[in-house]
């Protein structure tokens, strides 16, 4: 339909775009992962592994790279329990209200990422609104420290920031369900709760395999929310890259770390578009 | 009048003054009507006509905003979905994507929780009755469309009915598979001896299949009788249009006497006043000899417009008084001006179907 000098116009610039401000980036932070600095501070270009050595034998790096999965899978598991249940009563019962919940449910997400996190060290700090409020209340004598500067914190904070990631996937399957399916299953007899773990939970896995690879790679390479909120025990692999990539001037090493986390998120994302079809049906 | 099939036998369920609306605009407005026992109902019906509506009602996904719905001794239309013991053959088919063939059939009995075994046995006989079994094991998506037709049906029918809703099941089917399917629908009908109600804005469809037919236009039950009687002695304008061709005449009775423009003829009993009548093409006959039959009705004019139909042909023929009439015709004629004639009998009263809103 369009002329091979058209698509050429429209697909070459993208293209080159992402060759020149992605893919050479990361083929030249792949170099530097092989790389070392010497003792005067410069970047030595000579080709060996030591640093990937580093990553499995300094006990810091990979303990944290775990601390990381964890937090993600929790925050990924948070980010469902709350997106799932949000997503389907909006589709299913919400009836006139729904356009408006939907946009309530999706304004958060153009507020700084900044100003978030910032209201839940007022809410969690020693002197913030839950400590308050719990001494107010006799609940507590003490301002309880665990609340900020810790992995529950940030745990917390990203579940807040990405639920609505998890949120949207979910909601997009469910509304795209075929609602005679839903007639079909009671029609047959099926009690309100069976047809919705024989039919309504089956047919949005798509979207909950989609919401969950989202809340878990965003939180997974989240730096802020740990860097504000976490204090040394709620520190992510991100703020490692960040601090080696700073201050440590150690740029091989962070790359060697970038990359394995690079690896890790893409196979994570094959295997998520591999359940995604396997579940699909349209 | 001939009582309709459906009234010899018990009625299974009974539909009481159901109306329907949504907000202001009104779909459904005082339908009441009966489906026997075993009995083949179809509700006929242009798009908008609101059938799909009533049958939805029967199913549980609309409530009515008026009237009730029995069955036997059980107000049906109080109880939700799955309660009721009527399963519906939807138009999509709406087969669940992601069970198999045999799964789908197997969905209903499964969630009942009957045994294993039961559910084994009792899929395997569906699928044997639908000639679906080669495909148990397949996923809907990689069946035909006639395939996934049947599969619906024998979803429905597996968990034993005592009233079958099939919302348009053949729309989606080409036209010969179609013809076949309404014959295999038909015969499986008889053969389980469950209720249908069926429902398509196809007029010849309705008449194939049912024992009755339930006309429905905006809302409002126009006639329900059955494929012979409606076609034969239809009640309004409408259901003589809307069900095979006719010619509407409009008249004037005076003293037993009917005159139509140059056409009069004798209708005793009828009263005095404007009168419309209904007049099949095929009861209209070329009359070839000059001498006139007697007690036959007689008209004279030009062939202004020729459809050749095949077995038939059909011909507008203009008369002296601007009256057209179309004539279904044996055969075909060369003629440019024919003498028509037909019985006063064929011609039936009809009363107006006034536009609604």
């Amino acid at each position: 339909m369009f002329s091979r000098a058209y698509k050429t116009a429209v697909t070459l610039p993208p293209l080159l775009w992402v060759a020149l401000f992605l893919l050479l980036p990361y083929l030249l932070m792949f170099c530097y992962s092989f790389w070392s600095v010497s003792a005067s501070q410069t970047i030595v270009h000579s080709w060996n592994v030591d640093n990937y050595g580093q990553l499995l034998r300094v006990s810091v790096y990979w303990q944290t790279l775990l601390r990381s999965m964890w937090i993600a899978a929790r925050v990924t598991t948070f980010s469902l329990v709350l997106g799932y249940p949000l997503a389907y009563f909006l589709s299913f019962h919400a009836g006139k209200k729904k356009d408006l919940l939907y946009q309530m449910v999706i304004i958060p997400l153009w507020v700084s990422y900044l100003v978030r996190a910032y209201a839940w060290k007022t809410i969690l700090g020693s002197d913030g609104v839950m400590n308050t409020l719990l001494q107010y209340a006799h609940l507590t004598k003490h301002p309880l420290e665990f609340l900020l500067y810790s992995p529950f914190a940030v745990v917390l904070t990203l579940t807040h920031i990405y639920t609505p990631f998890a949120f949207l996937p979910i909601y997009a399957t469910l509304e795209h369900l075929p609602r005679n399916l839903v007639e079909a299953s009671h029609d047959l007899g099926a009690t309100p709760a069976q047809t919705f773990w024989k039919v309504i939970f089956p047919l949005s896995i798509p979207g909950v395999v989609a919401g969950a690879t989202f809340a878990f790679v965003l939180s997974l390479g989240d730096f802020l929310a740990p860097l504000l909120l976490g204090g040394p025990s709620g520190i992510m692999i991100s703020n490692i890259v960040v601090s080696l990539f700073g201050a440590a001037y150690n740029w091989p090493l962070g790359a060697a770390i970038s990359f394995c986390m690079l690896l890790l998120v893409v196979s994570l994302l094959v295997f998520s578009e591999r359940l995604e079809k396997k579940w699909s049906f349209s | 009048m001939s009582a309709a099939d459906g009234e010899d036998r018990a009625a299974l369920l009974r539909i009481r003054s159901v109306a329907k609306h949504f907000g202001k605009n009104v779909v459904l407005r005082d339908i009441s009507l009966d489906v026997a026992e075993g009995e083949f109902l179809t509700i006929l019906g242009e798009s908008g006509s609101g059938k799909t509506t009533l049958l939805r009602i029967v199913a549980g996904f609309e409530s009515a905003s008026a009237g009730e719905v029995w069955m036997g001794e059980e107000r049906l239309d109080r109880q939700p979905p799955y309660r009721r013991r009527v399963n519906t053959v939807f138009q999509h088919y709406a087969l669940f994507p992601h069970l198999t063939v045999e799964q789908n059939v197997g969905y209903g009995l499964r969630v009942a929780k009957r045994p294993t075994t039961e559910i084994e046995s009792r899929v395997a006989e569906a699928l044997e009755k639908v000639k679906m079994s080669a495909q148990a094991k397949s996923k809907p998506s990689k069946i035909s469309g006639g395939q996934q037709q049947r599969i619906a049906l024998a979803r429905a029918l597996v968990n034993r009915p005592r009233l079958l809703l099939l919302d348009e099941p053949l729309s989606a089917l080409d036209a010969n598979l179609r013809r076949q399917m309404q014959v295999e629908l038909k015969s499986l009908q008889r053969e389980v001896g469950i209720s249908f109600i069926f429902v398509t804005h196809d007029q010849e469809e309705a008449m194939v299949m049912s024992d009755r037919i339930a006309l429905l236009r905006s809302g409002e039950l126009e006639q329900v009788a059955t494929p012979r009687e409606i076609y034969g002695r239809p009640a309004t304008a409408y259901a003589a249009q809307f069900i095979g061709h006719t010619n509407l005449l409009k008249g004037e009775v005076r003293s037993g006497n009917v005159r139509c423009g140059l056409l009069a003829w004798p209708a005793a009993g009828l009263p005095d006043g404007p009168a419309l009548f209904s007049l099949r093409p095929e009861n209209i006959r070329v009359a070839g000899a000059a001498t006139a039959t007697a007690g036959m009705v007689r008209a004279r004019g030009k062939v202004v417009h020729r459809a050749y139909h095949g077995a038939t042909e059909l011909i507008r023929v203009e008369c002296a008084d601007g009256l057209v009439l179309v004539v279904r015709t044996p055969g075909s004629t060369s003629l440019d001006e024919v003498e028509l004639e037909f019985s006063p009998a064929d011609a039936i009263q009809v009363r107006e179907s006034p536009e609604r809103i």
